[in-house]
């Protein structure tokens, strides 16, 4: 067995099956992820001593005779989810010294299923971008080709799994933010239905959108951290009282019988030569497993960016209004209370979440709430409502899950381009659907040297989560596209001096920019 | 203190900390008070990721609070953030309700100390949570002068309920009777304990004036840093008097917030921001909508019983109890129903009875320290005491004596009289005897009398009485003594 | 049009955000820019259309009104992070005026 490759379902098996310990596969992670990682950069702060700690508590449960259903399985948590006495930075300066005295629900529900945290991964700041390049702790790699994005928000934890740095992660998915960096590292990227998975400690950005998921190399592994994260929690009101049917045992191995609907909005046609000649071929896939192709018309997605980017905006312009310098994180002094507000809030957030609390702020604003925050409410009623009609036709939605592959660090430097990223994931997040990616091959950029993996996005009716794994499950075993690529931080040897130092300085923002 | 020519014109919005076990959002304890940032939790504390769960207590609380003033309890209502900064509002927005609060209307009816009537409709009651303390750091503990705050959030997240009131109130008086009102309901329907001095009844008053008779509102200001029933009042008249002096002076209400000052006795304008205050008010999207059916309103509706207002119009309109004396048995829920125990054991003699509650045995309850409704004297041993009292069986000063042995022993009235032999003696033929006797023994005063010194009279009366161990009817004793003095 | 549609100041003193006179140069026309892209809401038709608020429907989401002590922090643990205390207390630089 290798703790650095197995899945989680093998290193689990194992671990209970008492063939190997929890204690020996933190053991195998923590020299490989400190060397990996200074290449990477995908963690903020690993945790080694935690690591260790867990792993004895694991052993020690499945000694006593327990089964755990993630025993000694590696994870990495973006750094936007409470850990009890690790920092919780959100990748932001106005959080970089604040320690969390309490642990999110969802980790918590990883760690009892015998799961071990590796670390705190990195991500754009408060979860608001789509490369990772927003963070202001730290720059994440994309494993597959050092000079890329690793995509965003869960920079860390996709590049973190994609590199073989985890064996599973989870990120948070507002508007894509699961699915997109999911697409670009070659990774199963999940968001669950909103409010499966419960919020509680998911440092907030937009509170109707934000769902935690998980990042895995296969759908199976995907499956089964779901079936574990998954449930009513009595801390989050939004989060769902509704039984979640265990999916990891269930998933399907073919499509026969399945109507897959393609999106007359979300045609190719944008898309460079290379990306469309993946996806027909991810299409005609589906066909060969077995699954009817169904046109499907989605008539108020062009309306999604505008929706989301009030929505969003206005619920993060009020849910970020606490980091003010009073009871935790930065604070920059001034002569009056509001001046220290002022100078705190401008030193601490970078120019992304400035942009972003102004936009929210306008929007919620006397006299703009009717056109702007009230007429997104109802565009996500028209949004939803149209996925209820094409669910009528088809029972799983495909298009890509980017605009394109991993793209080159600074190749965006426009906030409304960089949006576009977002187009065919946010549709689905207004609606509240559950949708994963699943890679579909890889497609040489025209400005690249390595083919550039990319991600193929389902999605289906709220609920549905089990039988939406299943489709990916049966495409991705027909298909195995993500074991044709190997990532650049495998493929290379290991640096003889792996010097933190040196990479970092060579990798400094400013060189970047 | 308004001139005939001028009428005021207030509206009252007041903040009243519900007495629920945890706080509104979270399992911290809801308690005044304790050792500073010891109460509180992830959520209160509004830490990064943490999130809001209501209370139902909070809820339900509220129900009860709108259908004891008539309110309508609309079926769907929802929580919204109100936004701004404040240092001592952890998540620096407040979680309360915009336009979907979880009462709607309703009317407070009141009374004032000389027994007038009013009453003062409700706009809405909408519940939200408190903020924490703010200490300042300046000599005399106040923001002016501060060089910084202190802040200890024990309170933040208390549930709030705020009632706002329409303009329907016309002077000082009315709005402590308001006031007055609302605290008593609430209390005695157990969703506050209004304890203003601890700052769980807070309130701002609108004032304006306008001629009488004119229908426009004139411009407002309000009024705030009321710490008493009594701040309220002088406030109050305070701000009338103000407006009226700077409209003869030929000057123009400015709309605008004024601080009250207690030691100076006036309002001062706080100065007035140059942008108007905007709260982006939107629905809180950590918190799902509340829907009330019509089966919990009458679940609520049916725990309520009578009002404070009710309980004080019956005492005043059925049982003829004066207003002052009915003021002081609402204002004391146990004491009234024992009163009406007593009432009821006693045939209806509320007159009689009231005599007693609010007399002897209030004074004895106070000497105790013993409420009377926790002493050992039953209703229906009032009531006794009452009937024989009423039927003459004994004489004031022997019921006088039974209540202090009630007091002490508890039992029966009517056992004391027969063990102490307190029964009055209106036998003719022995009350003459004892006159007989006396008149006899003081042939002096006698002589006095018949030289026309009839202010002996009330001597040789307590003569009688002495004689007879006070049992004589002190009445027939008199007559007696007249009848035979004008026979002599 | 959409570099002076939005006033940026105002705004910021909203959002208690102080920026320089380079951001205010910089945010300007990206809001204004992102403004426009939003205006083409306008054309949807959402005439008799409720708003979404949750995606998810659901009603009356309460706890029972209990203490929870595990919940309850530790004062040094509330104090920890804070970026300056005195005694038991957060403290703040002054407080110019009352607010809300």
């Amino acid at each position: 067995m290798d703790p650095l490759k197995d899945s989680a379902r093998a290193i689990a098996r194992d671990v209970n099956a008492r063939t190997t310990s929890a204690a020996e596969v933190a053991e195998a992670l923590i020299p490989h992820v400190e060397r990996v990682d200074a290449q990477l950069g995908a963690y903020l702060e690993l945790t080694p001593g935690l690591m260790r700690e867990r792993a004895r508590a694991v052993d020690a449960r499945v000694a006593a005779g327990e089964q755990l259903p993630l025993a000694g399985v590696p994870v990495a948590i973006k750094d936007n989810m409470c850990l009890m006495g690790t920092r919780t930075t959100a990748g932001s300066k106005i959080l970089e010294t604040f320690v969390a005295p309490y642990t999110a629900t969802a980790v918590q529900r990883l760690l009892d299923a015998g799961a071990l945290p590796i670390g705190k991964t990195n991500l754009d700041e408060f979860a608001m971008g789509s490369s990772g390049e927003n963070s202001a702790l730290g720059l994440t790699r994309n494993p597959y080709d050092l000079d890329r994005v690793p995509g965003g928000s869960s920079a860390g934890s996709a590049s973190a799994v994609g590199g073989f740095e985890a064996t599973l992660s989870l990120g948070s998915d507002t508007g894509g933010s699961i699915r997109e960096p999911a697409a670009f590292c070659n990774v199963v990227g999940f968001k669950p239905t909103y409010g499966r998975v419960s919020r509680y400690g998911l440092i907030a950005f937009a509170s109707s959108l934000d769902q935690i998921g998980p990042f895995a190399r296969s759908v199976e592994d995907a499956a089964l951290v779901y079936d574990v994260i998954a449930g009513k929690d009595p801390l989050d009101a939004t989060s769902v009282d509704r039984e979640v049917e265990p999916a990891a045992g269930a998933l399907r191995e073919d499509l026969r019988g399945v109507r897959v609907g393609v999106v007359k909005e979300f045609g190719l046609g944008d898309l460079d030569a290379a990306s469309r000649a993946v996806y027909e071929a991810a299409y005609a896939d589906l066909v060969r497993l077995g699954a009817e192709l169904v046109d499907v018309t989605l008539p108020t997605a062009e309306y999604g960016l505008a929706t989301y980017y009030l929505i969003a905006p206005a619920e993060c312009s009020s849910n970020l209004a606490r980091f003010d310098g009073v009871r935790y994180g930065l604070r920059v002094d001034g002569a009056d209370v509001g001046e220290m507000y002022e100078r705190t809030r401008a030193a601490g957030f970078g120019p992304e979440v400035k942009r972003r609390i102004l936009i929210g702020t306008y929007a919620l604003s006397s006299g703009y709430y009717d056109a702007y925050y009230l007429k997104a409410q109802k565009a996500r009623t028209r949004i939803a409502e149209d996925f209820a009609r094409a669910f009528e036709r088809c029972d799983v939605i495909v298009s890509p899950a980017a605009s394109s592959p991993a793209f080159r660090f600074n190749a965006k430097s426009d906030p409304v381009t960089m949006y576009l990223m977002d187009y065919y994931t946010i549709p689905g997040s207004l609606a509240g659907l559950p949708s994963l990616s699943v890679p579909c091959g890889a497609a040489l950029p025209e400005d690249g040297t390595r083919p550039m993996p990319m991600g193929l996005q389902m999605t289906t009716p709220l609920f549905t989560e089990r039988a939406l794994l299943g489709y990916a499950h049966a495409y991705e075993r027909a298909t195995m596209h993500a074991e044709k690529l190997t990532p650049i931080v495998i493929l290379s040897p290991p640096p003889v001096i792996p010097s933190p130092t040196t990479v970092i300085l060579s990798l400094s923002k400013d060189d970047q920019r | 203190m308004t001139a005939p020519y001028w009428e005021a014109v207030i509206g009252i919005e007041c903040h009243v900390e519900l007495k629920t076990v945890s706080k509104m959002f979270c399992g911290c304890p809801n308690e005044f008070g304790g050792e500073p940032n010891t109460k509180v939790c992830p959520v209160c504390l509004a830490l990064p990721g943490a999130l809001p769960v209501p209370n139902a207590m909070a809820i339900e609380y509220m129900l009860r609070a709108g259908l004891a003033f008539g309110a309508t309890i609309p079926p769907h209502s929802k929580f919204d953030r109100k936004n701004y900064f404040y240092p001592d509002m952890p998540k620096n927005y407040q979680i309360s309700q915009f336009d979907m609060p979880l009462t709607q209307g309703g009317v407070v009816r009141y009374w004032l100390e000389d027994g007038t009537r009013g009453e003062c409709r409700l706009t809405r009651i909408h519940l939200e949570e408190d903020t924490g303390k703010s200490t300042h750091a300046s000599a005399d503990g106040r923001l002016a002068g501060a060089t910084s705050s202190l802040i200890d959030f024990n309170r933040a997240g208390v549930p709030l309920m705020e009632c706002v009131g329409e303009p329907d109130i016309r002077s000082a008086d009315e709005a402590v009777a308001f006031l007055e009102t609302l605290a008593r309901t609430f209390r005695e329907l157990g969703v506050s304990d209004v304890k203003m001095e601890e700052g769980s009844l807070r309130c701002d008053a609108n004032v304006s004036i306008r001629k009488r008779g004119a229908t426009e509102l004139g411009t407002k200001a309000e009024i705030k840093n009321m710490n008493s029933f009594r701040s309220v009042r002088r406030a109050i008249a305070s701000e009338i008097a103000r407006q009226i002096e700077v409209v003869e002076g030929g000057g123009r209400v400015i709309q605008e917030t004024r601080g009250w000052d207690e030691a100076a006795g006036v309002t001062h304008s706080q100065r007035s921001k140059e942008e108007a205050h905007d709260y982006r008010y939107f629905p809180d999207p950590d918190l799902v909508p509340i829907d009330v059916t019509a089966d919990v309103v009458e679940r609520v509706r049916a725990t309520l019983t009578e009002t404070p207002y009710e309980r004080y119009a019956r005492y005043v309109d059925t049982l003829g109890v004066d207003s002052k004396r009915a003021t002081q048995l609402v204002d004391d829920a146990a004491l009234a129903a024992w009163f009406d125990r007593a009432v009821a054991a006693s045939d209806g003699k509320a007159q009689a009875v009231v005599a007693f509650v609010l007399g002897d045995l209030a004074r004895l309850a106070n000497e105790s320290g013993t409420p009377l409704a926790a002493g050992k004297v039953t209703p229906e041993a009032l009531a006794e005491l009452v009937a024989l009292t009423s039927s003459s069986a004994i004489n004031s000063k022997a019921a006088k004596q039974i209540v202090e042995t009630l007091w002490s022993e508890g039992g029966s009235a009517k056992a004391i009289v027969e063990r102490e032999g307190l029964a009055q003696v209106s036998d003719r033929g022995a009350v003459e005897a004892i006159v007989d006797e006396v008149l006899a023994a003081n042939p002096k005063v006698v002589a006095d009398y018949k030289a026309g010194k009839t202010n002996v009279m009330g001597f040789l009366t307590g003569a009688v009485m002495k004689a007879s161990r006070g049992k004589a009817n002190p009445s027939l004793a008199q007559e007696l003594l007249k009848e035979k003095l004008a026979a002599r | 049009m959409p570099t002076d549609r939005i006033d940026i100041r105002h705004v910021a003193r909203l959002a208690r955000l102080a920026l320089t006179d380079d951001e205010i140069a910089t945010f300007g026309p990206q809001l204004g820019s992102l403004m426009t892209h939003v205006d083409a809401l306008a054309k949807l038709d959402t005439e008799n259309v409720a708003a979404t608020a949750q995606v998810v429907p659901s009603r009356n989401v309460q706890r029972e009104d209990a203490i929870r002590p595990e919940t309850i922090l530790a004062r040094d643990v509330v104090l920890q992070n804070a970026p300056q205390v005195q005694g038991p207390y957060f403290r703040v630089p002054r407080i110019i005026a009352e607010e809300g």
